[in-house]
Formats: structure tokens, C-alpha cells, sequence
């Protein structure tokens, strides 16, 4: 099981948690008068990384907030989470 | 090549079974081939087979980083089904099926197809109805599909609790009679012992690190046993279809997931079919050794690691067993997992792309076992051809941007959602 640093209630087990996938994808700003290029990459493509991977995990029976952790696919460790900004950004 | 048979096995008992010719060659890899397979699981294998019987193109060669079937192969739960219910997939998978029907033979080689039947259970009245529309889609394809209500499901499974008390009450399922399983290992020996016998080169330990392209053309790969020339190149990848796609500039639609699955300790004869439960997302088969082979649900978040948690194990288990009491006694043996390459539809890719002399068969999430024949027979009809072949025509990249996407499932674009 993954144990999941929390930036608000700290490490808690994988099981608290619901994966909300990639971080880095945006939705695009213009919405109705982006592109489909803009909108076909926002819904449908993935960089699926094999290695470090930012992504974004809801703290579902715990504190309720979405926060970003940095994740490496392939050994499934775990070196940082983040608070989001309101524009979705992680802190740094 | 020795043809198998019940003489060639009387012929060899007499010298103690020592004799037997290698099944296939371990050649080092040629300078150049006519096409490269990148990725030597079961798909891989089918499509160098089919390249050479169907479409006599034998200059080929498999590139496999570890040994034959070693990835998703060697770790699924072996079910073959063809119950689906929209027109591209219906066809296709239908395909499968009928090679699987005659796969023994025509590799001769003992696949062990079992065509025990494949069960879903419905657990509500709207499941029942969503089942019957199904059912009759598949009729009306040409799919075998038989609607059973709570007692004819109680009589074929008697294990399963069927009291209006459990967990999940059976409302009653829907089965596909000609489904059932296939010994998986035995698909990847037979399809490269057929596939070696026509010449094609199989080669282990030789991982892809680069495809090289030449003014947008493919010309060839990069191994870690060097460089080899080919003017096509198609890869059947599972898990890595996004690594390789990015080799020569592709953006995939795709996200690799961890898949597991278990198997009891062995026990004697059970369980006669296959049982699927969508409720609990559990399915169950007994193998011809006698373990319960069982699966379920993704981890749920991007892995590359062939491992998963616990609980997810947990889960599974306690899911299978709100539908089959008696087996809460049994211990698990072995568990395992597998790099699934999640398409954003749940449907797969096998296409030419916009690069030439580069194809793509992956996206299989979590249903590429049951595909292998028909799988191979269609992509190694689009290399062949440089074009698709009519069972494969709707699996293009192009459909998740011109909104021709195939959602089985009808649950949108999220990759854990197939």
C-alpha cells in the first residue's frame, strides 16, 4: 500500500485517498475558442512517464482537498506533495 | 520443424522424451529484416505468424527485451469471450473467437482452449435489461448470447449464493456459451513455434531503445544488440505503447495502469465456468490444475511496477467471496501484475500512423489476452497491406480527435474508468 503524504494531515494510508491522474494536463484557457488540437490534448493525451510523475490525489475520507504529489511510476516511490494554489498551480 | 502428434510422442517416450527438437531457434539478430515486431507476448508472435502464413512475409523478425510471454502474456487471467456490443469491437472480437476455435490446430500445438462458457451476473433489474440489450446486439451479430434468470444461473454455478440475502443478489446473467479459457503460455510457444517454422527470427534479450527514421520514413530500430534496418516496424508493447510511440513522435492516447490477479492453491474441479461480476468487478475461472484463477479491479493510478497493493487484493477477494462463500477457506498461492496500456476509451489501437512504416497495436486495457489471434490477424494485415484490414478499421489514433471514439463502456474519457 502507498502511503500517501497529505500537505494538510500528513502520511495516511493509500486507501484514504482517490487518484485524480496526470497534474500536468491543463484545460485550455480559451475555452469555446481554443482549438480541437487544444481540446483533444487536454481530454485524451497522456505523457504517462515511466519515472517521475506529478500527479493529483483527492484526500477523499480525510480532509477532502486535491493536492499534487510527485510520484515515480516505476518504483511507486514517493519524494514530495504540494498544496494547489487557486488557479490549480502547485506551490513551490 | 517436428510435427506434434500422438505418434511423434510415442516415438520419443522410447528415448525418454530427451530428444525433442528445440520448439523455435535463438538466432542472433540480421542486419536488416523486411519488418520488425517489436514485443514478443502473444500479439507480437500472432502478427509474425499471420505475416508469414496469411501474407507470405517471412523476413521478420520478433524484438522481445526479456523472454517470450513474459509481460501481460504470462499475467492475465486467461478468459476469452467475444460479448461485446458495438459494431467494430462485435466483429473483431468475434474474429478472435472463431480462430480461437481452431488455434490447436492450425498451430498444432495444444492451446488448451476451453470453451467452458463465460457468465456475468447481473445483480439489479436494470442490469438485467442492460444484459438483454446487449445479448441481442450480440444475436443480431452473429455472437452467441444466452439470457438466464436467477435458477438457470443457481443450477449451472451451484456455489453461488444465489439467496435473495446476500451481498449481491443474483438477478440472473448473461452467458456466451463459446467463451471459456486458453492456456496462455501455450498461445506465445505455439504462435513463435509457427511463426519459427516459416523463418521468422525470434529475438529474447533485445530491447528497442530507439526507432530510426529517415525524412519521416522508418528505417530501423535501435537494440541493445544494435542496430538493425527495417523499412517497417510495428510494435505490440502492452504497458510500454506510450515509450515506443514517443520514439518517433506520437502522442498516445493512453495511460499504464497495474493490473493484478491471484490464484488459490489447487483443489479438486468446482467451478465449470467462468463467473464475472460487474458489481464487484471480480471474475473467477478454475484452472486445469485446479486453482481458482481470479482478477479484479486496477490499483488505480499510473504503474509501471508489475506490482500492486494489498488491499486491492482484499478487495477482490472479499467481493468474490460475498459471491462464492465456500471458498473463504482456500489460501492464495500467487499473485501477480500486469502493465496495462489504458486507452482513454477502453478500446484498442491497431493502426498505421502518420508515420511511415510505423504501426501501432496497443490500448488493449485490460482485455488483450482474448484478442491475440484475431489481434495478430488484423495488424499483421495492416503492415502487409499499409492499410487496415476491414475488422481493425475503426481502431485508428485519429478517433480520439475527430470524436469517433469506441466507448464500450459508455464511461468517458478516463483511462481507469474501462
Amino acid at each position: 500500500m502507498l502511503e500517501i503524504p497529505c500537505p494538510y494531515c500528513g502520511r495516511r494510508a493509500h486507501t484514504e485517498f482517490t487518484y485524480m491522474g496526470d497534474a500536468t494536463v491543463s484545460r485550455p484557457a480559451d475555452g469555446p475558442e481554443a482549438s480541437d488540437r487544444d481540446w483533444y490534448e487536454f481530454v485524451y493525451v497522456r505523457l504517462n512517464p515511466k519515472g517521475p510523475h506529478k500527479e493529483l490525489w483527492h484526500h477523499t475520507n480525510g480532509c477532502r482537498v486535491v493536492f499534487e504529489v510527485s510520484r515515480d511510476t516505476a518504483t511507486h516511490e514517493i519524494t514530495g506533495s504540494a498544496k494547489l494554489s487557486d488557479e490549480g498551480e502547485a506551490a513551490s | 520443424m517436428t510435427r506434434y502428434s500422438i505418434f511423434s510422442l510415442a516415438r520419443n517416450a522410447l528415448s525418454y522424451h530427451r530428444n525433442w527438437p528445440q520448439a523455435w531457434r535463438s538466432p542472433d539478430p540480421k542486419p536488416a529484416y523486411d519488418v520488425i515486431i517489436v514485443g514478443g507476448g502473444g500479439h507480437g508472435l500472432a502478427t509474425a505468424y499471420y505475416l508469414a502464413r496469411n501474407h507470405g512475409v517471412t523476413n521478420v523478425a520478433v524484438l522481445e527485451k526479456g523472454w517470450l510471454g513474459g509481460g501481460n502474456t504470462g499475467r492475465n487471467t486467461t478468459i476469452v469471450r467475444s460479448n461485446y456490443m458495438l459494431e467494430p469491437n462485435a466483429h473483431f472480437y468475434e474474429h478472435s473467437m472463431k480462430l480461437w476455435e481452431g488455434l490447436s490446430q492450425d498451430l498444432n500445438y495444444n492451446v488448451m482452449f476451453s470453451p467452458r462458457g463465460v457468465v456475468n451476473l447481473a445483480h439489479s433489474d436494470g442490469q438485467m435489461e442492460a444484459f438483454m440489450r446487449r445479448g441481442n446486439a450480440m444475436r443480431l451479430n452473429g455472437i452467441d448470447a444466452v439470457l438466464l434468470d436467477r435458477e438457470q444461473v443457481s443450477q449451472m454455478v451451484p456455489l453461488l449464493d444465489c439467496s435473495p440475502s446476500a451481498r449481491f443478489p443474483v438477478y440472473g446473467g448473461l452467458m456466451q456459451p463459446r467463451g471459456g479459457t486458453a492456456r496462455h503460455d501455450a498461445v506465445a510457444w505455439g504462435y513463435a513455434r509457427g511463426a519459427d517454422s516459416y523463418g521468422v527470427d525470434i529475438i529474447q534479450n533485445c530491447e528497442v531503445t530507439g526507432i530510426r527514421r529517415e525524412g519521416g520514413r522508418v528505417t530501423g530500430v535501435e537494440t541493445t544488440r544494435g542496430e538493425i534496418a527495417a523499412a517497417k516496424v510495428g510494435i505490440a508493447v502492452a504497458g510500454h505503447t506510450t515509450q515506443l510511440c514517443q520514439m518517433v513522435g506520437l502522442d498516445a492516447p493512453i495511460e499504464s495502469h497495474v493490473l493484478q490477479a491471484f490464484v488459490s492453491e489447487p483443489i479438486k474441479p468446482i467451478l465449470d465456468t467462468v463467473v464475472t461480476s460487474g458489481a464487484t468487478h471480480g471474475y473467477i475461472s478454475q484452472s486445469d490444475k485446479g486453482e481458482l484463477v481470479m482478477g479484479g479491479d486496477l490499483d488505480f493510478y499510473n504503474s509501471y511496477a508489475q506490482r500492486g497493493s494489498v488491499y486491492v487484493v482484499e478487495h477482490v477477494i472479499a467481493g468474490l467471496l460475498s459471491l462464492f462463500p465456500a471458498f473463504s477457506r482456500l489460501r492464495l498461492m500467487r499473485s501477480w501484475g500486469g502493465v496495462m496500456d489504458m486507452s482513454l476509451d477502453g478500446s484498442p489501437i491497431i493502426c498505421k500512423t502518420p508515420v511511415d512504416g510505423f504501426y501501432i497495436n496497443g490500448g488493449w486495457c485490460y482485455g488483450g489476452f482474448k484478442a491475440t489471434p484475431g489481434s495478430g490477424w488484423v495488424f499483421a494485415h495492416t503492415i502487409a497491406k499499409d492499410a487496415p484490414h476491414p475488422y481493425n478499421e475503426h481502431f485508428t489514433l485519429e478517433r480520439f480527435s475527430n470524436g469517433t471514439t469506441i466507448d464500450e463502456k459508455g464511461a468517458g474519457p478516463y483511462a481507469k474508468a474501462h
